[in-house]
């Protein structure tokens, strides 16, 4: 199986968020980048696959500026086999990463199915695997739980809000989106990361995946930062501390 | 003609709270809105939502929508806003918006900004706010196409109330499946059966961090069935497998804004704080009084949580 893992870059979760100067963005020096940890778990899916169909081969996917190699060399530690990256700016929006995705997976020979994680630990919105379906004409599942690999088709579980669950049966190729916690992400191997170091990752140019500038629908403008706030931290014992905490509930809060 | 079209969230032919937010959306924007309420078995769903003020409840009533799969639902929706001359299409950020929106945005060559918390209208121009990089900071999205698509956050969009009257009715017919993805097909819906409400609308929730381990339920359901409430977890705690992960509340889990939220034994790690900062009480217990949680915690314990829970179960009830 030719199976694809579309991947994010994100500053790690550890690091401290700054505004850049003409508040157009975060500040970018200095802040530790990472595979995002969604992510994580769509390269492990992809793995597991392989793993189950001899021949199969994985290919991680990213965009962004030049940085992103990391990324894609962190998910080739983990044990994928190649890698592409196309060059898009640094403000480029969803639906051009999306779109960009889409192309490069046009691209390829033969697509049997497409992961993605979570993901959008940055900007938080979650709609890169479905609008890359939407431009690459795949059927797609997103928060997917678990997932059972047939040879044409897979079945989904997917969790929706009030503790239920849909079962969805899709054909492949598909766009897979899968959960955090759908398995657990193997570490990356020493010997693979001194590996992945060498091999090639196929660097691609916006105008190879057909995609140029007006792909870019929404436009970010004047970030802030969230102001803080302060805490009344309780003092006493066990006993005090319970009394006085559901006292300040009842009389200052009013919310029990 | 412009104006609004929202996407109403039908689940057993009930209208779905979340539908509501939308509907708050469309209101503060101002100028017409109508309401699509598509599925199988709508007629009931359509007359409740006759009496939020819009111009007309559009009606697209067919069993191939009886359940949702995008690839059955985005190209109506997009159809309907097409013909109607609908600038805006909106939909509550639920699980529902979060798959549906971005596919119909595609199809109408629309800006899509996801799961926004306020929107300003200036000069006939529209900004919307939607919280980055896990809450820490905010940032204001302009869409630079004619058509626009939105899901709004449920937690910061407090649900519309019916306003009287009863809009008109009327009927359009389903648009055809997407050609290379009509073959999804739903299989099953599982509901669980749990008694307690839904954490997107419990009015409290308890939620747990890894250091509960095994104990996860035993020490933190005491806690929320004296006082109705969701449970709800760290990224942690799900990923260790204490807690399922549909529970998870964060940047990548659920995003909570109940009346009072108990963050026990969690450390705040942003992400999970993006998921639960608009809550409007936080009381957070950690052992670590230097833990990040007590930086938007209204109430803070510094406190051994196997300790400080029964003991908070005992007062409440002595208490109440």
């Amino acid at each position: 199986m030719n199976i694809y893992v579309c991947i994010e870059q994100v500053p790690d979760a550890d690091a401290r968020i700054q505004l850049n100067a003409d508040s157009t963005g975060i500040a970018t020096e200095g802040v530790k980048w990472v595979l995002s940890s969604c992510d994580e778990f769509a390269v492990e899916e992809a793995l597991r696959l392989r793993e189950k169909n001899a021949g199969s081969t994985v290919t991680v996917l990213s965009t962004g500026p030049t940085r992103v190699v990391e990324a894609i060399r962190a998910a080739m530690a983990m044990g994928a086999d190649n890698g592409i990256y196309v060059e898009t700016p640094e403000t480029a929006d969803d639906n051009l990463t999306a779109k960009a995705l889409a192309g490069a997976l046009k691209n390829e020979a033969k697509v049997d199915i497409v992961f993605t994680g979570k993901g959008d630990e940055d900007q938080g919105t979650a709609q890169v695997s479905q609008l890359l379906s939407e431009f690459a004409g795949l059927p797609c599942v997103t928060l997917v739980l678990s997932a059972e690999y047939g040879a044409s088709s897979v079945k989904c579980k997917r969790a929706i809000e009030g503790g239920a669950f849909e079962i969805v049966e899709c054909p492949l190729p598909a766009v897979i989106g899968v959960e955090n916690g759908i398995n657990e992400p193997r570490f990356p191997s020493l010997l693979k990361t001194i590996k992945s170091g060498k091999k090639d990752v196929k660097a691609l140019q916006m105008a190879d995946v057909g995609v140029g500038d007006g792909d870019q629908k929404t436009r970010f403008k004047n970030f802030r930062l969230a102001p803080p706030k302060r805490v009344n931290k309780i003092r006493g014992g066990p006993v005090t501390q319970a009394k006085e905490l559901v006292r300040l509930l009842h009389e200052e809060a009013k919310v029990v | 003609m412009g104006g609004t079209l929202v996407i109403a969230e039908i689940q057993d032919g009930k209208v779905r709270k979340s539908t509501l937010s939308a509907i708050r959306f469309a209101k503060q924007v101002g100028g017409p809105f109508a309401i699509l309420a598509l599925g199988a078995g709508v007629g009931a769903a359509a007359q409740e939502l006759a009496g939020f003020g819009a111009q007309k409840v559009i009606v697209v009533d067919d069993a191939a929508l009886k359940s949702y799969t995008c690839e059955r639902f985005a190209p109506t929706v997009a159809k309907v806003a097409k013909d109607g001359g609908w600038d805006t299409v909106a939909v509550t950020a639920s699980a529902f918006g979060k798959d549906l929106a971005p596919r119909v945005a595609v199809k109408l060559a629309a800006g899509y900004a996801a799961d926004i918390n306020l929107v300003k209208v200036d000069g006939g121009k529209r900004s919307y706010r939607r919280p980055t990089y896990a809450g820490n900071a905010f940032s204001w999205l302009e869409i630079t196409t004619p058509a626009h698509v939105v899901s709004v956050r449920q937690t910061e969009f407090a649900a519309a109330a019916p306003s009287g009257g009863s809009s008109p009715t009327e009927t359009a017919a389903r648009a055809p499946d997407d050609a290379a993805a009509a073959r999804v097909e739903f299989v099953s819906l599982e509901v669980g059966k749990s008694e307690r409400p839904d954490l997107g609308e419990a009015r409290v929730v308890v939620a747990g961090g890894r250091s509960l381990k095994e104990q996860f339920n035993q020490v933190l359901e005491p806690l929320a069935d004296g006082l109705g409430a969701a449970l709800g977890a760290s990224r942690a705690a799900c990923d260790a497998g204490y807690a399922p992960p549909e529970v998870q509340v964060g940047q990548t889990g659920r995003t909570v804004a109940p009346q009072l939220y108990f963050a026990i034994g969690i450390s705040g790690a942003i992400q999970h704080i993006a998921g639960m900062k608009g809550s409007k009480v936080i009381v957070a217990v950690n052992k670590d009084g230097d833990a990040p949680i007590f930086q938007i915690a209204d109430y803070g314990l510094v406190a051994d949580l196997f300790v400080a829970v029964p003991e908070l179960v005992k007062e409440l009830k002595a208490q109440s």
